[in-house]
């Protein structure tokens, strides 16, 4: 067998020549170097790695990386590379997009895309706010928040986006934050070691128009007793000493209670792979925004098909059964007459 | 049994009208078979409501088959039934008022009883009352000699009796002298899984025919010689079928891989049907979750390398309009067929209109200038497919195929091409950087355009060297990177523009069916008008006067010599059925009194009509 060696790049390499626009400090750019400085380790060729966006401040993304990119429309990056990647398999195909995009616009092909199990790394910056048309309300910002398109406060009750996601029958689904970026790459390089549609949901500070919407759980002193890292295998526990549990009532709801007031052993292990997302769907209740206790981590990594492979199965098994297409065979393939 | 003589007739005009549920679709496709390969020459009409089943016996509820059959060549489906088959009350009021006086009406009068008649909204019993006098009228008990017939294969009354448009279609078959082997063949086929279904349909259609040979009710049975054809492999083919051949076939000569991204819509989901069984030619379909996913998708595949394809009628094109304005900045090759329908909004969906033409030339937002395709007849579809791909791969744009509902799913006889004389297609993908840099670099720019045609270089991710990002922002000329520049955005928008007029020069020029090379009026029309125009303009030669005709496969870019075709006639009449889309665009490109005629009936023009209007220019002349 020869193997073709895969050239040793460096960040460098992922970046492209263009100016990088976003406003100074933005959680972007730490995502943007996380994944730039991931992906010499991926093992992946540039020539073979696309970058889809949709409309909005995360989807400049493409511009920024050396690699194939298509900067479309609001909420369409989806859809746009469901028809990429199901026509490519040979292609690692990235999505990138915000809560607006992806959320409100673009929510129908996010759901669709997901259930499909379409061969996609969806990557989804949630600062809670949009960004781009310079500050109004998103789809997961939350009730009462005062925006420009809000000066009463906002009605709307907003999306949890890891809910959805495995509400939408995801077989990856995973939590990470810009303040982190060992974290933020454990999690795209899970995300793009999964077969499948990943949805990673990153926490992102705006810092003009929401800004520091996340501090509280994400800030370095606040992590220890705001996020819950989710270990597969592990029991989910959080705090400076790991006093706090994450217990499963008899009803079958969590609970967050201290550990050594019920015992290690009743504390819940977590099991990424699970089929009954039930367990994964709870866990992301625990939380309904950032100023709770909040899990960070892959909530659910499930093998099902995916998409691209079993449009190609069908086509590869047709070929097979009838032989390749023969044009004049089909033209007559409703009954002819002949005329001499 | 009595011997009758059989008459010749040089056309026949059937139409099959019943309820929703009857059949009449089934029974109008078979007898159109039958009488394709007797050889006549023949056109057909499916018209049908939108609902699956509308009310039983209600007006609403009427589908209707009309076909023409012919010795000679014809173009349209005819202007009026010379016979109809009514199987209920409804079927027979809703037609009526087009039946000329002295046409045969042949009905089931078992289904004439109060409540049918009621339900159509008959005061009286019409086959009493003496409206019915002025035509030749055969009354026949379809339902119940369909029930007797079906008591002898053990089926039970109320299931037999929906054998009974296999009874209407055995009496007509007999009547116009058809032969019955392939329809019993096909019933056999069709219904062979369910053995009590094919001896119940089987049994109604012998009876139908023995009917006709037995009953002392007609005097004579038709003949329609076969027309004269080329000679040649012929089919009858609808214009969904062959548009999707076309498309197959286009994949073919370009060596792409077609990847179809499509929501259902009527009248154009027989496409993703069709192309979805299709996969031994490497298609990839896709239902997509909405009409933006569809071209969505297609345009990612397009992206990719695929020949990208996405089908709808005109609601859906309208949902189509922002992705269709990314694939003009992108300029990918795209193709998206549009099957017209009755509209504004869900308007007509089984109803035919050729009202989208505006928003196929203007439907996007900025200037988005996008080639548009149009096919005249429901075998011209398959050209008119292969086109579209052609401009849409050589010029790196979507282009909209313009097809609708009457070409969609009428049909007609159609010679089979030799498919090795069908062009070819050339993607001619990027394969190195295109551009140098002051240092000395090679990179490559992805709106570095092809001098002669301004397209761009198509390349598709994979190639390493090649990696590039575009988007929907306005790009530089050349590197294709973002660029606000004033100048530049300008420059861009002209050099879209150019690119698409360009493509005047790369398509025929316009011909013109002039006889006697001094006609004073032209009649030009484009998409499925063409029939009718074609048989009123005869019509009109045929009383001696003169007229021109011209019909437009390319309604952008026009075809350069359009400007001097029109010039040449004193006086331009434009039927279309809607307000006059394509006479506005004349009068806004050539400055030429174009006289507009409309029909927006959900019906296609009869030819008396066209006559008519040309009648009343020439008089005008």
């Amino acid at each position: 067998m020869t193997t073709v060696e895969i050239p040793l790049t460096t960040r460098k390499d992922w970046s492209s020549d263009q100016e990088v626009k976003w406003c100074p400090g933005c959680g972007d750019y730490s995502i943007l170097a996380a994944v730039q400085m991931l992906m010499p380790d991926l093992g992946v060729r540039r020539e073979n790695t696309v970058f889809v966006s949709g409309i909005g401040c995360a989807a400049r993304f493409p511009y920024y990386m050396s690699t194939y990119g298509l900067h479309s429309i609001h909420g369409r990056a989806p859809a746009i590379a469901t028809g990429l990647s199901t026509t490519r398999p040979d292609l690692d195909v990235w999505v990138v997009s915000g809560d607006g995009d992806s959320l409100s616009i673009g929510g129908n092909h996010l759901i669709h895309a997901l259930r499909r199990n379409v061969n996609l790394n969806i990557l989804m910056f949630n600062n809670q706010i949009y960004g781009l048309t310079k500050g109004q309300y998103s789809p997961t910002s939350e009730e009462g928040k005062i925006t420009k398109s809000t000066p009463f406060g906002s009605l709307d009750h907003p999306f949890n986006p890891v809910s959805l996601a495995i509400g939408a029958e995801a077989t990856f689904v995973a939590r990470t934050h810009d303040m982190d970026r060992a974290h933020m790459q454990e999690m795209f390089r899970r995300a793009h070691a999964h077969k499948g549609a990943s949805f990673v949901e990153v926490y992102q500070n705006c810092n003009v128009f929401n800004d520091g919407a996340f501090e509280g759980i994400t800030a370095k002193d606040n992590r220890a007793e705001m996020l819950i890292n989710l270990v597969h295998g592990e029991p989910i526990r959080f705090g400076a000493d790991l006093q706090h549990g994450v217990v499963q009532q008899s009803n079958g709801a969590l609970e967050i209670v201290d550990v050594a007031s019920v015992g290690l052993d009743k504390v819940l292990i977590h099991d990424e792979h699970r089929e009954d997302p039930a367990l994964s769907f709870a866990l992301s209740r625990l939380s309904s925004g950032p100023t709770m206790p909040t899990p960070m981590g892959v909530f659910r990594d499930v093998q099902r098909s995916e998409y691209g492979e079993s449009m190609t199965a069908q086509v590869e098994a047709t070929k097979a059964k009838r032989g390749d297409g023969d044009l004049a065979a089909l033209l007559r393939s409703n009954s002819f007459w002949t005329v001499d | 049994m009595t011997t009758r003589h059989t008459e010749q007739l040089d056309r026949v005009v059937i139409r099959f009208a019943g309820d929703s549920g009857d059949g009449m679709q089934l029974t109008g496709d078979r007898f159109t078979a039958t009488s394709a390969t007797l050889g006549n020459d023949l056109a057909t009409f499916p018209d049908f409501p939108a609902e699956i089943r509308a009310p039983a016996g209600t007006l609403a509820g009427v589908s209707a088959f009309q076909v023409a059959i012919s010795d000679h060549e014809i173009s349209t489906p005819g202007d009026s039934p010379t016979v109809l088959v009514a199987m209920n009350p409804a079927g027979l009021k809703a037609n009526m008022a087009v039946m000329e006086r002295g046409t045969t009406l042949i009905i089931n009068a078992d289904a004439f009883d109060e409540r049918s008649l009621t339900k159509a909204g008959y005061a009286e019993n019409p086959l009493t009352d003496g409206s019915l006098n002025q035509y030749t009228v055969y009354e026949v008990p379809m339902t119940s000699i369909t029930q007797a017939a079906g008591k002898e294969a053990g089926v039970k009354p109320r299931d037999a009796e929906r054998s009974k448009n296999f009874f209407a279609l055995g009496l007509v078959s007999w009547l116009y002298t058809r032969p019955t082997d392939a329809t019993l063949e096909w019933i056999h086929a069709k219904f062979g899984g369910k053995p009590q279904v094919e001896d119940a349909n089987t049994r109604a259609f012998r009876a139908g025919y023995d009917f006709g040979e037995t009953a002392e009710l007609f005097d004579a049975r038709y003949e329609v010689r076969p027309s004269t054809f080329e000679p040649g492999d012929y089919v009858n083919v609808s214009g969904n079928t062959a548009l999707s051949w076309g498309l197959i076939a286009a994949a073919s000569i370009s060596k792409l891989p077609m990847f179809l991204g499509s929501y259902p819509i009527t009248p154009a989901s027989d496409i993703l049907h069709e192309l979805s069984k299709r996969k031994e030619f490497g298609i990839r379909t896709f239902q997509a979750e909405d009409e933006i996913a569809g071209i969505g998708s297609a345009l990612g595949a397009a992206y990719g390398g695929s020949l990208g394809i996405t089908t709808t009628s005109g609601p859906g094109l309208a949902l189509k309009g922002e992705t269709l304005g990314l694939a003009v900045s992108l300029e990918l090759p795209l193709v998206v067929v549009n099957i017209q329908r009755g509209g504004p909004s869900t308007g007509l969906p089984t109803k035919t209109e050729q009202a989208d033409l505006l928003q196929a030339m203007y439907g996007r937002h900025g200037e988005a200038p996008v080639p548009i395709v149009a096919a005249k007849s429901p075998s011209d579809c398959f050209e008119a497919a292969i086109e579209a791909c052609r401009i849409a791969v050589k010029y790196r744009t979507p282009v909209i195929l313009l097809s609708d509902g009457y070409l969609g799913n009428g049909t007609e006889p159609w010679k089979l091409p030799d498919v090795t004389k069908l062009g070819t297609i050339e993607p001619n993908f990027a394969t190195a950087p295109n551009h140098e840099n002051a240092d000395g670099t090679s990179v490559f720019w992805p709106y570095l355009r092809d001098e002669v045609t301004l397209a761009r270089p198509w390349a598709p991710p994979g190639v390493a060297g090649l990696e590039h990002r575009i988007g929907g922002l306005e790009k530089a000329d050349g590197s294709g990177n973002v660029s606000y520049d004033n100048a530049n955005h300008e420059k861009m928008v002209h050099l879209r523009e150019a690119k698409i007029a360009g493509i005047a020069n790369d398509i025929p020029d316009l011909e013109v069916d002039d006889e006697s090379g001094d006609a004073k009026l032209l009649v030009i029309g484009w998409g499925s008008t063409w029939g009718s125009i074609a048989a009123g303009v005869q019509r009109t030669r045929a009383k001696g006067e003169k007229v021109a005709q011209a019909h437009l496969r390319h309604l952008n870019p026009f075809p350069k010599n359009l400007g001097e075709v029109l010039s040449r006639y004193e006086r331009v009449l434009v039927p279309e059925m809607n307000l006059g889309q394509l006479s506005k665009m004349l009068r806004a490109e050539y400055l030429v009194d174009a006289q507009s005629l409309s029909k927006m009936q959900g019906s296609p023009f009869r030819a008396a009509e066209i006559e008519a209007a040309i009648a009343e220019q020439l008089g005008a002349l």
